[in-house]
């Protein structure tokens, strides 16, 4: 009976009974690598299965990844966008405070080496009217400013107060055309007046027989009444000769006024000053 | 008890086969009598009797030679299947269709057996034909002289034919 049952399958048997053999055949076969056949077909084989399996889930993942995800993504972008935004303006922040902590350290030695009574002040704002060259610092009478106070700073001669508030008060910068000080060369201790003309500056009032070249350094002379002795205001830029005495000598400010961001201003009478920072003022100009 | 007979059969076949056939034919494996006992089942059976035989005796054969357990068991599979359908088909009662039947079955045997240990390259056979003609001749001889010995039983061939119509 069973057998005729059998019979009944004669196919399935047939099929079963052949691949039967030929797995029998294949385990015992090697390939040409020495993998038995069998093995090698069946890796092989279950090598694509895993293949379009992994394909199918990469696929999966991917789409996942790329469209489903995209949402946190797109969170996580903006979130980080605006971290990076945070953390610029907490870069920009810190180098700021390196600058300001940099031109304070500068005004420190300034005030150690000028050893006079200053007040240091920031500035606050810039001129109103480009026709006067001003600007305005944070400390007022109430910090013992008064008009015609020296405003110098690490680089040199800034200007004067002119007019002082309370809290604040505005600087008239020695490149304003109605702004001028006592100089002297450097080298030739030749004297002159130096003044403003708005953007740059101009040695005059200089003998025709001072021995001025390109490049000297000019400094404060305190004849002035406002300015103490031996600040630097600038080094000669050119120098014009016109029968015997000088057409213009030109001169190129020590300060930096557009970046300008702090500054002494000196508490100390001129005339008392003088004495007092003559010694550190022209040591700092020979520097 | 059908399957008991075929299963005694082979391994008769199998027992003359490693201790008879070489005295027979010189130590030349000049007779396949397992072969014989296929077909002979194949022929008398049916294509399924035929393919299980033939499977298992080709199995019971590698195993027993040095050869790969399978490639044998699959020729006489096939060949029993096929002589087994043709039985079924044709009328192969008279001696000479028999003769004919062995001697195809013996040649599509050694054309499988043979073309897989090429195909796979485990093997080679060198003008194999001559080998495989005698081969032939001497199963058919042996299976006709089979079938006459076998048929001369009274009732034999009674009983073959209620088998046969049992199984239709």
């Amino acid at each position: 009976m069973a057998l005729v049952d059998i019979r009944q399958r004669t196919a399935y048997v047939f099929i079963a009974v052949t691949v039967g053999h030929i797995l029998l055949i294949s385990a015992q076969i090697n390939t040409d690598r020495g993998v038995p056949i069998l093995e090698a077909v069946t890796f092989g084989a279950f090598a694509e299965v895993q293949r379009a399996a992994s394909g199918v889930i990469s696929g999966v993942r991917t789409s996942w990844n790329d469209y489903v995800a995209l949402q946190a993504v797109r969170r996580d972008n903006e979130r980080l966008r605006q971290e990076v935004a945070r953390l610029q303006v907490a870069l920009q922040q810190e180098h700021a405070q390196a600058e300001q902590s940099r031109t304070l350290q500068q005004l420190l030695d300034l005030r150690l080496q000028a050893q006079l009574a200053t007040v240091a002040a920031g500035v606050i704002a810039g001129g109103a009217s480009p026709d006067f060259r001003t600007l305005t610092i944070d400390k007022g009478t109430a910090d013992g400013l008064r008009p015609d106070m020296a405003v110098i700073a690490p680089a040199g001669v800034v200007g004067r107060v002119i007019i002082p508030s309370a809290r604040a008060a505005k600087v008239q910068l020695l490149i304003d055309r109605n702004a001028a000080a006592g100089a002297l060369v450097a080298r030739s201790r030749a004297h002159g007046v130096v003044e403003g003309t708005g953007g740059d500056l101009r040695l005059n009032y200089l003998s025709g027989t001072a021995d001025v070249k390109v490049g000297d350094l000019v400094v404060t002379s305190g004849i002035d009444g406002i300015y103490p002795k031996g600040f630097v205001v600038g080094q000669i830029e050119s120098v014009e000769r016109a029968s015997g005495s000088f057409g213009a000598i030109a001169i190129r400010p020590a300060v930096d006024f557009p970046s300008l961001e702090a500054v002494l201003v000196v508490l100390t009478p001129p005339a008392a000053a003088n004495d007092e920072a003559t010694a550190g003022a022209e040591a700092q100009a020979r520097e | 008890m059908k399957a008991v007979g075929v299963l005694v059969a082979i391994a008769l076949a199998i027992a003359l086969q490693t201790t008879l056939a070489r005295f027979l034919v010189g130590g030349t494996a000049a007779l396949d009598l397992v072969l014989v006992v296929v077909v002979y089942v194949a022929l008398t059976s049916g294509p399924m009797t035929g393919l299980l035989a033939g499977s298992l005796a080709g199995i019971i054969q590698d195993a027993l030679s040095s050869g790969v357990i399978g490639i044998g068991g699959l020729a006489k599979s096939l060949v029993g299947f096929a002589a087994g359908a043709i039985g079924q088909q044709f009328i192969v009662t008279a001696p000479l269709p028999r003769l004919v039947m062995f001697v195809g079955a013996t040649a599509a045997h050694a054309a499988v057996f043979m073309g897989l240990y090429v195909l796979l390259g485990l093997r080679s056979f060198p003008s194999p034909w001559a080998a495989i003609l005698s081969q032939a001749l001497g199963n058919a001889a042996i299976g006709v002289i089979a079938f006459t010995i076998i048929e001369s039983f009274p009732g034999a061939v009674e009983r073959r034919r209620l088998s046969r119509r049992t199984r239709h």
